[in-house]
């Protein structure tokens, strides 16, 4: 059953240095509060896998907390690179990261492989591209069906999982609406999950506007929750706020420099509690 | 009479008129969600608009500055998770065209996103495949647009990350299940195609006031041109009206206003 804690605590008690740790949210409800919560302690040595990077991985990064990041699209969405992952990559600054890199389709395969407790994810991917001779994470197989080629990558188990979204109720009962990328797969297939929330509501059922076929995660298979108001800006909340499309071209200029990057850090993260504490 | 139009605006109206009405297009942000979108709200009201965000047949009144804006799913029919829009929907064999930009294209139209220079020892970093890779196999078929530059259109790409015909221009052949690949690719100086036999790029149409040699001195090889080259047609006034209303209210909802 989900317990509610502080952000602050449920970080500390779920994320330990050197864990594997993948924080979803396609675009839409990426946890930054909890992204930052992670900076604010300094957890070291992760192994952060993300879809999409996004300036949250960015952030961890360029703040030294990455060991390793295993992604398939790396940028700023619409603006162009993520400077402190390319930092990292090119200068290793402020340390050297390791990547691993898939494609969309063979990482959405991979979390739902993990959620759905099987070792490896099969699919019709990476024909002709020349990811699989630089990730020894990508196999072919073949079909002992049909004899066909297919390509397989390993299941993704995070240690923890942390995603954000609207509404949780007392009993722990999570509901994801709008974009809801991997976030179910990403807290099923994790042997622990965090989840923020907008709000806490009484009953989701009895919400306004519930519907049998929302995309409901039980509060019986999270292990933490914490309320983070604003908990995904400058990613935004369907039904609450919009993305900040400005911020995201604003971090542009922010992370090209590493001062610049690291004043930032330290106004708005280290020295920044929020709703975090 | 002529119209005042710029290269840029001419590329995405071309890359615009080759969505038909009705087509299923999983659509790559940028410059091919401007023209999917522009194809949407003028000549092919019916084609069904697909993001990988999971968002189906989705109508945006604004171009999303990311994948995944809020708008997408707001004016989506319905949003289903990422690995049910990879696998069911692409995978599944559900999708006509997919619509790719690339950071570098060669002859044999291969794309790389991933990085220029060496794997290991990067010069530039790129972002990555995204959902390129299966896109440009699964898909029916695939529309590329970018801008044409010698930077861009490169004899061999540093990395094939999107397959487009391979090294060889054989890179599907023999593959079951495969889509027919890059069938056209838009720029802002012409339109190419694959030869049906080699697979090598061709030049088939030069857009209006362009001449051969400044698609030669904008492509890293040596390039071929139909023996029969076209003109590409001007964009209409409406197409220009629509275009430019799109880009108007897109920057002012990315400005925050």
């Amino acid at each position: 059953m989900a317990e509610f804690l502080s952000l602050h605590d449920a970080v500390a008690r779920y994320v330990e240095d050197g864990a594997t740790v993948a924080m979803e949210g396609f675009t839409h409800l990426i946890p930054f509060a909890a992204g930052h919560e992670v900076i604010r302690q300094g957890k070291r040595d992760l192994t952060l896998i993300r879809m999409t990077p996004d300036l949250v991985y960015d952030q961890l990064i360029g703040a030294g907390c990455a060991r390793k990041v295993i992604f398939s699209w790396g940028g700023n969405p619409g603006v162009g690179s993520l400077h402190r992952l390319r930092d990292a990559v090119e200068k290793g600054w402020p340390h050297q990261v390791e990547i691993l890199e898939h494609s969309h389709a063979a990482m959405a395969c991979a979390f739902e492989a993990g959620a759905a407790g099987l070792p490896l994810a099969v699919l019709r991917g990476y024909v002709g591209s020349e990811l699989p001779s630089v990730n020894d994470q990508i196999k072919f197989i073949e079909c002992p069906f049909t004899g066909e080629r297919l390509a397989a990558v390993p299941a993704v188990r995070p240690d923890v999982s942390i995603v954000h979204a609207q509404k949780a109720d007392r009993a722990g009962n999570v509901l994801v609406e709008g974009i809801v990328g991997v976030q179910k797969e990403a807290v099923l297939a994790a042997r622990q999950s965090i989840v923020t929330v907008e709000e806490v509501v009484e009953d989701l059922r009895a919400e306004p506007g519930y519907h049998p076929n929302a995309c409901i995660i039980p509060g019986w298979a999270i292990s933490a929750i914490a309320v983070a108001e604003k908990g995904s800006l400058p990613s935004y909340a369907h039904g609450y706020y919009p993305r900040d499309n400005a911020f995201y071209k604003e971090w542009d200029a922010i992370a090209r420099d590493r001062d610049t990057f690291t004043a930032w850090i330290e106004e708005n993260v280290m020295n920044a509690g929020g709703n975090a504490r | 009479m002529s119209l005042d139009y710029t290269a840029a605006e001419m590329m995405t109206v071309t890359a615009a008129r080759a969505l038909e009405n009705g087509m299923t297009c999983f659509v790559g942000i940028g410059l091919p969600s401007e023209a999917a979108n522009l194809a949407r709200l003028t000549h092919a009201p019916d084609v069904v608009l697909i993001y990988e965000s999971g968002t189906l047949q989705t109508q945006p009144d604004v171009l999303p500055l990311s994948i995944g804006d809020g708008e997408l799913a707001e004016t989506a029919l319905t949003t289903v998770a990422v690995p049910e829009m990879f696998r069911y929907w692409l995978q599944g064999g559900k999708i006509n065209v997919g619509f790719l930009g690339t950071a570098q294209i060669d002859r044999y139209c291969n794309l790389n996103t991933t990085l220029i220079g060496d794997y290991r020892e990067p010069k530039v970093r790129l972002p990555g495949g995204g959902g390129a890779p299966e896109i440009a196999t699964n898909a029916g078929e695939v529309f590329i647009t970018l801008k044409h530059s010698k930077r861009a259109f490169v004899d061999r790409v540093d990395f094939i990350t999107t397959l487009g015909f391979g090294r060889d221009g054989k890179g599907r052949d023999g593959v079951p299940n495969i889509g027919k690949g890059p069938t056209r690719v838009i720029t802002d100086l012409c339109v190419m195609k694959p030869d049906p036999e080699t697979k090598e790029l061709v030049v088939v149409s030069l857009h209006p006031g362009v001449t051969r040699e400044d698609v030669i001195e904008a492509t890293g090889w040596e390039l071929r041109f139909a023996e029969t080259l076209e003109s590409t047609p001007e964009p209409s006034a409406k197409e220009l009206e629509i275009l430019r209303d799109l880009k108007d209210r897109t920057a002012r909802a990315h400005s925050g206003q």
